[in-house]
């Protein structure tokens, strides 16, 4: 298990280095540059700013002084936040996102997985057909269509929960449902089909002929088979709800980080584009493995030496 | 009294094409300690009807729409679910056809095989580790108590049949149902297996219902056969009654279908036409359609399971007339 863990790191070094590549060139080739919005600046400023962010140099040089940044762990200095660096930037944005995406997961995997298991043990029945509908509306409903329409019920009409901020633990609440609605709509679907599949296999046949209880077969012998695309999606989804969602950040006046991600591409700050992209990326790639690790820990079958 | 009595047993399938009668009106018994064989074709109701006594007929779209079946004192077919439970795989277990599927892929062999001790004996997970090894190394599997907590694509298919069986006898049931429990594997797998159930139905004395479409293995095992087809007993008797004198023209054809009936370079022989479809509303015997012998008769009068000797049994109505 350490080696495959192993294995799995060191693949993720080339995969990195890829998406730094790519960004790096790619937000160069967009038309305009950090400081061009500026208008009143003088040409002598303009270069000022450039000879200060290094924009001056050749581009290689600019990518391999990136590169040597990066190796220690330095994002570099947001171009417009200056008196911040990238670093300072995620740092602050961060752990707010992580506590939503938390509280989002929760409302996902609890709503989802109750919806999607129960709906599976009773296929097409009534309770089978509600759930389903409703999980089907909630990943066709965007969540900037969620979000206001959430905030005019419960907090305008109902007057039960403020309608913005991020301090006290009833302006939570709103956000983690709008965020983890979807989740939860894809993970119900997700664990109904795996449940469904699991449950028309032979051996579960087995476990009955041997006399177990229904709650014995669904339990020790379909969850752990059944729960596999779920804990597949989870990678990805995870790593979504855990960076951080602009729209939903914006929506509450949540001091994420999700909305520096879209800032720094609107201003490009290319510093800050960057950092964001790389963090996002890493959190993937970490929750990706986490995925790989906790499906060989469920499926025997996929260990191997 | 026989140790199972199942009378009048109908199980219906309630599709979209129609009611699907896929057990029509099956009677038999089941003494102690004796083999009895189940023969048909895929689709003659062999397995659902054995499924049906265990519950385990997935309803919907199956039902069981009538019969008795005693055993113990209680009816299985009508008792509760708890009940139901406290017998299978305690008291009557059961061997699947295919042991790749029929094994659970994400627990270990030690798990599965312990499970029906933990659930119907209470024994704790020490008792129930020991008897699992000691009753996997009876049917013959090396190294078992290292080998309990392999998975089963660790272990080969014989293998994992033999497992199948470690974990259907390990409390001791009184009726082993196993359901062809050596189509899926290699022909010298196959004796072995049948040798091993054999070998261990000795040592326990236990009643073993072998479903299969081999006549070669139920004159090899079974004390006494039931030829199923269209989901009715068409003939039951004694293995060396049947093999010396088949009486019903379906179980002659049957016999005469068998490759080893044949000299070489003789072609082989097939059954005319096809078995019914289970769908649709049948008059007089199901297998007249097919059957060279038909008359009139066969073809309007209702067909029952009438003794024609003692221990023997024909559903045919011209062997019942005597003109056979």
């Amino acid at each position: 298990m350490a080696k495959f863990i192993i294995g799995r790191v060191l693949e993720t070094i080339p995969v990195l280095l890829i998406i730094v590549t790519m960004t790096f060139f790619l937000v160069r080739l967009a038309p305009g540059g950090p400081f061009d919005a500026e208008r009143n600046v003088t040409e002598e400023t303009r270069r000022q700013l450039n000879e200060q962010y290094n924009l001056n140099a050749p581009l290689w040089r600019q990518y391999t002084d990136y590169l040597g940044h990066l190796i220690h762990g330095d994002l570099g200095p947001s171009f417009k936040n200056s008196s911040r660096t990238v670093n300072e930037v995620i740092g602050a944005g961060f752990p707010v996102s992580l506590e939503l995406g938390l509280y989002a997961l929760c409302v996902a995997l609890t709503i989802g997985l109750a919806a999607g298991i129960s709906a599976a043990l009773r296929p097409n029945t009534v309770r089978d057909y509600a759930p389903m509908t409703f999980a089907m509306a909630g990943i066709c409903i965007p969540n900037f269509v969620l979000g206001p329409l959430l905030v005019l019920v419960f907090a305008l009409w109902l007057e039960w929960l403020p309608v913005s901020g991020w301090d006290r633990p009833s302006e939570k609440i709103l956000p983690a449902i709008t965020l983890g609605a979807t989740y939860a709509a894809y993970i119900a679907r997700l664990s109904r089909g795996g449940m469904l599949e699991i449950l028309s296999q032979d051996f579960i046949r087995t476990a009955r002929a041997k006399g177990l209880s229904e709650a014995r077969v669904v339990l020790r012998h379909a969850l752990r088979g059944g729960l596999q695309p779920v804990v597949s999606f989870l990678g990805p989804a995870a790593a979504g709800l855990l960076s951080g969602s602009f729209v939903v950040e914006t929506i509450f006046q949540i001091p994420g980080l999700g909305r520096y991600f879209v800032q720094g591409a609107f201003n490009r700050d290319y510093t800050l584009i960057m950092g964001t992209v790389l963090f996002y990326a890493t959190l993937i790639l970490i929750f990706n493995m986490a995925v790989d690790v906790a499906q060989a820990c469920l499926d025997p079958r996929q260990r191997r030496a | 009294m026989a140790l199972l009595e199942v009378d009048d047993l109908r199980t219906y399938f309630h599709t979209r094409e129609g009611v699907v009668r896929a057990v029509e009106g099956v009677s038999f018994s089941v003494e102690k300690g004796e083999t009895l064989g189940i023969v048909g074709e895929s689709g003659s109701g062999k397995s659902v009807a054995n499924y049906s006594l265990l519950g385990l007929v997935p309803c919907p779209p199956g039902r069981i729409e009538s019969g008795t079946a005693r055993f113990g004192g209680i009816d299985l077919l009508r008792c509760s679910a708890e009940e139901r439970r406290a017998v299978r795989g305690r008291r009557i277990s059961m061997v699947f056809q295919d042991p790749m599927t029929a094994l659970n892929p994400y627990m270990t062999i030690g798990e599965q095989v312990m499970e029906p001790l933990l659930v119907h004996e209470g024994s704790t997970r020490g008792q129930a580790r020991e008897r699992a090894a000691a009753t996997m190394d009876s049917v013959g599997i090396p190294d078992a108590s290292k080998r309990l907590s392999d998975y089963p694509h660790q272990y080969s298919g014989g293998m994992r049949q033999r497992v199948m069986i470690a974990m259907a006898l390990i409390t001791k049931p009184e009726i082993l149902i196993a359901d062809e429990p050596t189509t899926a594997l290699d022909v010298t797998v196959q004796a072995q297996i049948l040798a091993l159930i054999k070998k261990r139905q000795q040592d326990l004395g236990m009643a073993v219902i072998l479903v299969t479409h081999d006549f070669g293995i139920v004159a090899g095992v079974c004390d006494r056969v039931l030829v199923m087809y269209a989901g009715r007993i068409v003939e039951s008797a004694a293995t060396r009654e049947l093999f010396r004198n088949p009486r019903h023209p379906y179980t002659k054809a049957l016999m005469a279908s068998m490759p080893s009936a044949h000299a070489k370079g003789e072609e082989l022989y097939t059954i005319p036409g096809m078995p019914p479809d289970l769908a649709r509303p049948m008059t007089g015997c199901p297998f007249a359609p097919r059957c060279e012998h038909a008359v009139d008769m066969c073809r309007r009068g209702a067909t029952a399971l009438v003794e024609i000797a003692p221990g023997r049994a024909s559903a045919c109505l011209r062997v019942q007339a005597g003109e056979l």
